[in-house]
């Protein structure tokens, strides 16, 4: 199964019967295989006339109660900001794919990890998070999106699923768990039309006019901003117990980091590889239980660095964190970071 | 004593926000009411937008959105996919439908969403003080406009209803004003026809309201009256633009 066509399947396996979205490459497929199967369960397939208009969409399917999602890819998810803001401030759960390119403006449709700020830092205004999974699989595709309906739901609040065009083009064989019926919560916030809940309006908004009232939304959302922190870091790692080299890397690179670990290995060097499945939250709790033996850190990312910070806040200092990445769409080849790797433990930042 | 006139219950019990003079509580009535008589408080969902109406999502006792701005028709689209048998629909401004939001009402238009939009055009935007809209007539001032919308800097105001006319998925558009009585009745009978489309399933229903803003036209809510009549009239006639009996224009 492809990339692109995993996360459909893992979604109309998840519930999800609604799609809105936009044409870009490199998510096609996606839409393509959704199209056709989201009428075979009765759900629908909604082609809209812009991102904006698309994610706008999904903040009044949401809001009426179904489980609903978009893609897209950098340029498209700029465009969706603006609703993201909204939904994560009206508290409205759904899940976006970002199969980021390069850029940034129109850039191209190469594989790139270039939008990791704009996903975990913000990308839109106000304060408010999204929950950001990276899958480096067809499999954990198919998993995550799955989880990424469940995450959403339970906390109210968006979900971004991130992979770049390698992910969504690459094709791997998938074990498809049995199709049972998602269980889906009953959402007793939803405005369905009082109909379903008489006598008591309700409305989907995130608009207060007094500060006060603002306030009191902004420290309920960061109770369940830090609920999230605490309950959901997910990371992975690779002959980390010794490892004086620790590499760090998501989706694509880390699996080509982990090729680097294996030849540093055969060459002697004790390299290991930590992976963050989620990239916000940050899996700091588990990066730092890697400090013990690791001398230094290497973040390699195709991106000018964008996760770096992010290490050296797990590790406190503890070890010094460099960067190698590969930009505008070019994807690392392991010599090279093995190179890069043989280069810092030779340099004497190691011994 | 027999109550023979009385405020619609879908309407809260609340002193409105709007400045004196402002038609937005007649037009809220007139919705509240059509949704009263149709009997549809249950199954009713509006979209409110960004402006001074952000506030009918506390008016209107149904269930209600608070879109963001020029979104109403996308947010309305997603909820009337999802719930094919509530009756839906979004109340925005002239700067909110015609500006920002151009986009999202032509395509929810176009593509027959079975939504009905309230579309108030009192051109100007009422809640940022009073800058030029869409709407805004030739030679009006604005804030934005000091000298008079000027064609060779602004260009030409927008006419909803006759640009909609043509998309094959518009099933009934209609422009009607809220300021004498006569024209309040009237309103009243298009707004309840443009729900009676949704309804009826036939496509996308809009029903462009023609509003005063004393407040940022600097005028008395009299003299707000008697612009509206004399100035925002000639240009957008009011009448059926189309509907699934054939429009009239002028009617």
């Amino acid at each position: 199964m492809k990339g692109n066509e995993a996360i459909g399947e893992g979604a109309v396996r998840a519930g999800c019967r609604y799609f809105f979205g936009y044409p870009i490459t490199p998510q096609s497929e996606l839409t393509h295989y959704l199209a056709r199967r989201l009428p075979e369960v009765g759900g629908l397939y909604l082609q809209a006339e812009s991102e904006v208009a698309s994610i706008n969409m999904v903040y009044g399917a949401s809001g009426a109660g179904a489980r609903v999602m978009t893609s897209s890819s950098g340029p498209g998810i700029s465009l969706m900001q603006e609703g993201l803001s909204f939904l994560a401030g009206a508290e409205l759960p759904c899940v976006v794919v970002n199969m980021m390119r390069g850029g940034p403006g129109l850039g191209n449709i190469a594989p790139s990890q270039a939008d990791y700020f704009q996903a975990t830092k913000g990308g839109g205004h106000g304060d408010y998070r999204l929950i950001v999974l990276a899958p480096n699989s067809v499999q954990e595709i198919l998993d995550l999106t799955g989880k990424a309906f469940e995450l959403a739901d339970y906390y109210r609040n968006p979900v971004m699923v991130m992979a770049d065009g390698i992910m969504a083009q690459m094709m791997e064989p998938v074990e498809l768990k049995n199709e049972a019926q998602a269980e889906i919560q009953a959402k007793p916030w939803a405005a369905s039309g009082m109909i379903d809940h008489p006598g008591s309006k309700r409305i989907i908004n995130s608009c207060f006019v007094i500060p006060e009232e603002m306030e009191a939304v902004n420290i309920r959302l960061k109770e369940k901003y830090t609920q999230i922190l605490f309950n959901e870091q997910d990371s992975e790692g690779y002959l980390l117990e010794d490892a004086e080299i620790v590499l760090v890397a998501f989706g694509t690179v880390s699996r080509i980091c982990r090729a680097v670990v294996e030849k540093a290995r055969q060459l002697g060097i004790p390299a290991g590889l930590f992976r963050p499945v989620t990239l916000w939250p940050f899996p700091a709790e588990e990066l730092k239980r890697t400090t013990g033996k690791a001398k230094c850190f290497l973040s390699v990312e195709m991106n000018m660095g964008q996760m770096v910070e992010d290490i050296q806040l797990a590790i406190s200092g503890k070890a010094p964190v460099y960067h190698y990445g590969r930009l505008g769409g070019m994807v690392p080849v392991a010599r090279d970071v093995l190179q890069e790797v043989q280069k810092l433990y030779s340099g004497g930042v190691v011994k | 004593m027999k109550k023979v006139f009385k405020r619609p219950g879908i309407l809260k019990d609340v002193p409105f926000h709007y400045c004196p003079g402002c038609t937005h509580g007649v037009a809220h009535r007139l919705v509240a009411e059509v949704i009263e008589e149709l009997g549809i408080r249950d199954t009713a969902i509006g979209v409110a937008p960004v402006g001074c109406s952000v506030f009918a999502m506390d008016y209107f006792e149904i269930d209600m959105f608070q879109a963001s701005h020029g979104r109403a028709p996308a947010v309305a689209t997603g909820i009337k996919r999802v719930l094919p048998d509530r009756v839906v629909f979004t109340y925005q401004g002239d700067g909110d439908l015609a500006a920002i939001g151009t986009g999202e009402f032509v395509h929810a238009a176009t593509r027959g969403e079975r939504i009905t939009a309230v579309f108030i055009n009192n051109a100007i935007y009422g809640m940022t003080g009073g800058q030029m809209a869409p709407t805004t007539i030739m030679g009006q001032v604005t804030k934005t406009t000091p000298f008079g919308r000027d064609r060779e800097i602004n260009g030409f105001p927008i006419r909803v209803c006759e640009m909609l006319a043509p998309l094959e998925g518009t099933a009934y558009l209609a422009r009607v004003a809220v300021h004498t009585p006569k024209a309040i009745i009237q309103a009243k009978k298009f707004i309840k026809r443009a729900f009676e489309v949704q309804l009826e399933g036939l496509g996308f229903s809009l029903v462009e309201v023609l509003s005063t803003c004393p407040t940022n036209w600097g005028l008395s809510p009299l003299e707000a009256v008697k612009w509206l009549e004399e100035k925002m009239v000639p240009y957008y006639p009011l009448g059926e633009y189309k509907s699934p009996a054939g429009g009239v224009i002028n009617a």
